[in-house]
């Protein structure tokens, strides 16, 4: 219903990977953090951001623990495990693999235009 | 998953799996809180409160929707997904009771016929023979003779030589039913036992508790070693379960045996139709068999054995070894096994007892629960379809909440599997009940009830598995099918009236009670062949009269009567019978035509007739006293019956059928010609018609007769023609026999009718269960009619209604509703001739002079069908008579 359908499949993955490997966070200031780094152009709905979180965290890429923010209220608070911070690895040196070859096919296309 | 994913996800699934509700609180609170500090923030921006909340739940989405897609990407809780919809299944099922009973019904009584027959199956055709070892090698050895279709059985030394010879043969025993009159204290009754080979127990694996099984002397010698092993049973019940029974001495046919084993519960024997009760070595066959010592006659056929073939053999290369071996035999036995072979059998065609008998009836049954399970199934299909309708809304809310449509699509699977899981149990239950119920259809005999068990194994509980799922996707499949078609806006919006697609579930109705009504017509007709098929058997003449002549018998040995007291017993008996007043004549003879007892059987030559080389001249025949044609009612065609001077003392003489005479006399008149039978030579004295022998199928065959007089043997059936009812008979000759000898006890005494009504059993049996099971697939075709009509007259309300307000009349409303009916009913019936005319054919052999495609039949079973149609729309019918015009115009 609101998949995004414009995002690199597994793209969310890793930036939440990103986002959290920094400091445990909860989900509402996750999606803070993902609307500020992608400047909304990743248009990552909140819908979309929780069943991604509940899937890492079922993959054992994350963890959760309820903890009291900084309002005073409990909240579930997301951070990175070891086997997260290893996905996280493989996937950025994926990504830089990947978007490396794209950007290179990319500029060939230009130069030949 | 490897170990480390495990380990991090572990704290996670033990919650999911402990503490659900909690962890879906959490859920429903991460959510909230989010939406409470995007609420937050847009009134920090200056917003209205009310209009924060609302552009933060825009922007977050529907939460019931989100919590789903966050449960789903949980993941990984397929189980409690199922354990779920098995909950939600059962609350929906206990929510109509009504339909969930009728539905679990339906598929108990399919299920359940089918569980029936094939624990009989497996009871009585594949493992018959409880606590024997490795049943699954075991095979049956009798003889064949050329030019004969029928097996025979093989003779004690050429059993021998195979049992020496076999090298791919694990094991090889023989076991031959035979009976005896045993008398513990003053108490007298008919038992069945079983003559056996030395290395019988050891063989099947079976060992005795209490002392032990044959030694392998003791299969050797003239009536050398009277012991029996005797059944748990008979230990139990009529020796009082002593256990100091061991070496105690039994007097079975008068020779006292020397009790020296008990075997275990549970053991039956090895003889598919009774249970045997005593074992006694093949040393003591004299005592029990006629026609005297036969341990070391290549020529006497009457060995029944079975192999159990060395792991990884199979029938057909230990089939090659043994006609090698048979070939060999043939080759240096001329005289005697000339013509013969020798055959193995599955255990479920064996040809000596009673599984080949019931061989082609079970195939049948096979065929017809099957039928059976599939009307059932339609007929749940049929209500689910109708509840499926009627939960539309539930299914279009589900969906709309967040539900996905493979998940809705699982849990009505998950409903179907409960309906069909509880009627397998049911089933099962069924066939608990009916697994020895088969022997009931069966005659009993002196008393004696078959012992046909239905066994509930692994197998026959896997089986029941296997059809329970395959039930659950054909019942499960068509309300899940209706989920596909189901549009969320419209079907949320429409209230029942107005349905896209009812036309189209209406035709998946209507097309599963046409399979209903077709498949029951292809029982009916099958059912009804089926009795024809029986009345002709039963009705056609077996070449002897049936219904003025008794039968009965005194066995002499079990009383201690020599062969000269015997002799002497039975004039004196005859004439006493003779006087008897409504008695026209009486005949002793060895055997009764069409019984279990075999003919005897002997190598003959006739003067004159050359056989060709390799042809088995033996045929069967009977020991018969004077007066034997009369009383029976076997025409003379020319010469004279046996007379009392026809005894050892006077010249051996016979008389020949019909049909010998066409086959060695070439048509000639034989009488006064010479005919060797073993080695003395006898002169023809008269030709009798053909007549039935062994079987009511059988076609005429060479048989001839010789006087008991001249091959005597103490045991034999008395045939009586008499006018007087069996019941004053009977009365009549306890009378006299008692007079004689009080000693002597009766057999049961039956009309020949009753005897021909015996052999035919297994077509009545075949005729009973396709009655029943017929029946039952004419009532379910019914209701499912029933259900679609009165279904479709509550829908069609407005369009009767309005008929009736344009002015119609209740007739013809009742004839447009049974017309509908009647045109589901013909659409039915039309592909049920079709199928029919394909299926009935298969009937084969349990047909008799029936054409499968006999009209009779098929008209009958269409005036069944029809009668039936009409009933079941008649309560629909008459409903819509009753639809009030003014009321359904107001609701629309």
């Amino acid at each position: 219903m609101s998949k995004p359908a414009d995002l690199v499949q597994g793209t969310l993955d890793l930036l939440i990977l990103k986002i959290v490997a920094l400091e445990p966070l909860n989900g509402w200031a996750i999606s803070q953090r993902l609307k500020q780094i992608s400047s909304e152009v990743l248009g990552v709905s909140d819908g979309s951001l929780y069943p991604a979180l509940h899937k890492l965290e079922k993959l054992g890429w994350i963890t959760a623990q309820w903890r009291s923010s900084e309002n005073n209220r409990r909240a579930k608070f997301y951070s990175m495990t070891r086997l997260g911070r290893k996905q996280l690895e493989k996937e950025t040196d994926n990504w830089n693999r990947i978007s490396a070859a794209i950007s290179a096919i990319v500029k060939l296309k230009e130069a030949r235009t | 998953m490897n170990f480390e994913q495990w380990l991090y996800t572990l704290p996670l699934r033990l919650r999911l799996r402990f503490r659900r509700k909690q962890v879906d609180q959490e859920l429903k609170d991460e959510l909230r809180d989010h939406l409470e500090q995007q609420i937050n923030d847009n009134v920090a921006r200056g917003m209205s409160h009310e209009d924060a909340r609302y552009r933060a739940t825009r922007a977050l989405g529907g939460i019931t929707q989100i919590e789903q897609q966050c449960r789903e990407a949980r993941g990984g809780n397929a189980t409690e997904d199922f354990v779920q919809d098995v909950r939600y299944g059962f609350r929906q099922l206990r929510r109509s009771p009504g339909f969930s009973a009728l539905a679990i019904l339906c598929l108990t009584l399919g299920i359940g016929a089918n569980a029936v027959v094939f624990s009989w199956v497996e009871g009585i055709l594949f493992r018959p023979y409880p606590a024997v070892t490795h049943q699954e090698r075991l095979v049956a050895l009798a003889g064949t003779a050329r030019g004969e279709s029928r097996p025979t059985e093989v003779s004690w030394p050429d059993f021998l030589d195979v049992r020496r010879s076999c090298t791919l043969c694990d094991q090889l025993f023989a076991s031959k039913i035979t009976g005896s009159t045993l008398s513990i204290g003053d108490h007298a009754e008919s038992a069945r036992g079983s003559i056996v080979s030395a290395n019988y127990f050891d063989a099947i694996g079976v060992h005795p508790i209490l002392g032990r099984g044959f030694e392998a002397d003791e299969e050797v010698g003239s009536n050398a070693h009277p012991v029996v092993v005797i059944s748990y049973q008979l230990w139990r019940d009529r020796f009082k379960g002593d256990p100091l029974i061991i070496g105690k001495v039994q007097r079975l046919d008068n020779v006292p045996h020397t009790i020296i084993g008990v075997a275990p519960e549970g053991f039956y024997g090895t003889f598919v139709g009774w249970a045997m009760q005593f074992w006694v070595p093949a040393s003591m066959e004299e005592n029990f068999e006629s026609g005297g010592y036969k341990l070391e006659d290549r020529g006497a056929q009457w060995v029944e054995s079975y192999v159990r073939l060395k792991p990884g053999a199979t029938r057909a290369q230990a089939q090659q070894e043994i006609s090698a071996i048979a070939k060999r035999l043939e080759n240096r036995y001329p005289a005697t096994n000339r013509g013969r072979g020798i055959g193995l059998w599955p255990l479920w065609q064996t040809p000596f007892n009673n599984a080949g008998v019931l061989l082609p009836t079970l195939e049948i049954m096979l065929a017809v629960v099957a039928l059976v399970l599939l009307i059932a199934c339609a007929n749940v299909g049929n209500l689910l379809l109708v509840r499926s309708f009627a939960r539309r809304h539930e299914m279009s809310v589900r969906l709309a909440i967040g539900a996905s449509r493979s998940r809705l699509f699982r849990q009505l699977l998950t409903e179907g599997l409960i309906l069909s899981a509880l009627g397998a149990a049911g089933g099962l239950l069924v066939a608990y009940c009916c697994r020895h119920a088969l022997a009931l259809l069966l005659p009993v005999r002196s008393g004696v009830a078959m012992y046909l068990p239905g066994k509930i194994d692994w197998r026959v509980i896997a089986v029941s598995a296997g059809i329970c799922l395959g039930a659950t996707l054909i019942v499960g499949l068509f309300p899940a099918l209706q989920t596909r078609k189901l549009e969320l806006a419209s079907a949320l919006k429409a209230e029942s009236s107005s349905v896209a697609g009812a036309r189209g579930r209406a035709r998946m109705r209507s097309g599963l009670v046409v399979l209903q009504v077709s498949l029951s017509f292809v029982l009916l007709a099958g059912g009804v062949l089926l009795l024809e098929s029986l009345q002709k058997i039963r009705t056609t003449s077996p070449g002897f009269s049936t219904t003025s002549v008794v039968q009965t018998g005194v066995s002499l040995v079990p009383a201690g009567y020599d062969v000269p007291r015997a002799r002497a017993f039975q004039d004196e008996l005859i004439d006493r019978v003779r006087a008897l007043s409504g008695v026209e004549s009486a005949a002793f003879a060895r055997v009764t035509p069409l019984g279990y007892i075999a003919y005897s059987s002997a190598p003959i030559a006739v003067d004159g007739y050359q056989p060709a080389p390799d042809e088995q001249t033996t045929v069967d025949f009977n020991q018969v006293g004077p007066a034997y044609f009369a009383t029976l009612g076997i025409p003379l065609l020319s010469g004279r019956e046996f007379s009392r001077g026809d005894d050892d003392n006077s010249p051996l003489v016979a008389i020949v059928n019909r049909a010998m005479v066409a086959r060695y006399w070439g048509g000639q008149d034989p009488i006064g010609r010479r005919l060797k039978v073993k080695d003395g030579w006898a002169r023809v004295v008269g030709v009798a018609a053909d007549s039935r022998y062994e079987s009511m199928r059988e076609s005429p065959k060479p048989f001839f007769y010789v006087p008991l007089r001249q091959d005597f043997t103490r045991g034999p059936v008395l045939n009586i023609r008499t006018t007087q009812s069996l019941s004053s008979i009977s009365a009549a000759l306890v009378g006299v026999v008692h007079t004689l000898d009080s000693n002597l006890a009766l057999y049961e005494t039956i009309t020949l009718q009753e005897q021909v009504n015996r052999s035919t059993s297994s077509q009545r049996v075949a005729v009973t269960l396709v009655t029943i099971l017929g029946g039952l697939a004419l009532l379910l075709a019914a209701v499912g009619l029933y259900g679609v009509m009165s279904y479709a007259v509550a829908q069609s309300k407005r369009e009767l209604g309005l008929r009736m307000a344009l002015g119609a009349g209740a007739p013809n409303l009742l004839g447009l509703v049974i017309s509908r009916g009647l045109s589901l009913t013909a659409g039915g019936v039309l592909f049920g001739i079709v199928a029919g005319l394909a299926l009935t054919r298969f009937l084969g052999k349990l047909l008799y002079n029936v054409n499968p495609h006999d009209p009779l039949a098929f008209g009958l079973a269409l005036g069944v069908m029809t009668i039936t149609a009409i009933a079941a729309c008649l309560l629909p019918a008459w409903r819509a008579t009753r639809t009030d015009p003014a009321q359904v115009l107001r609701d629309s």
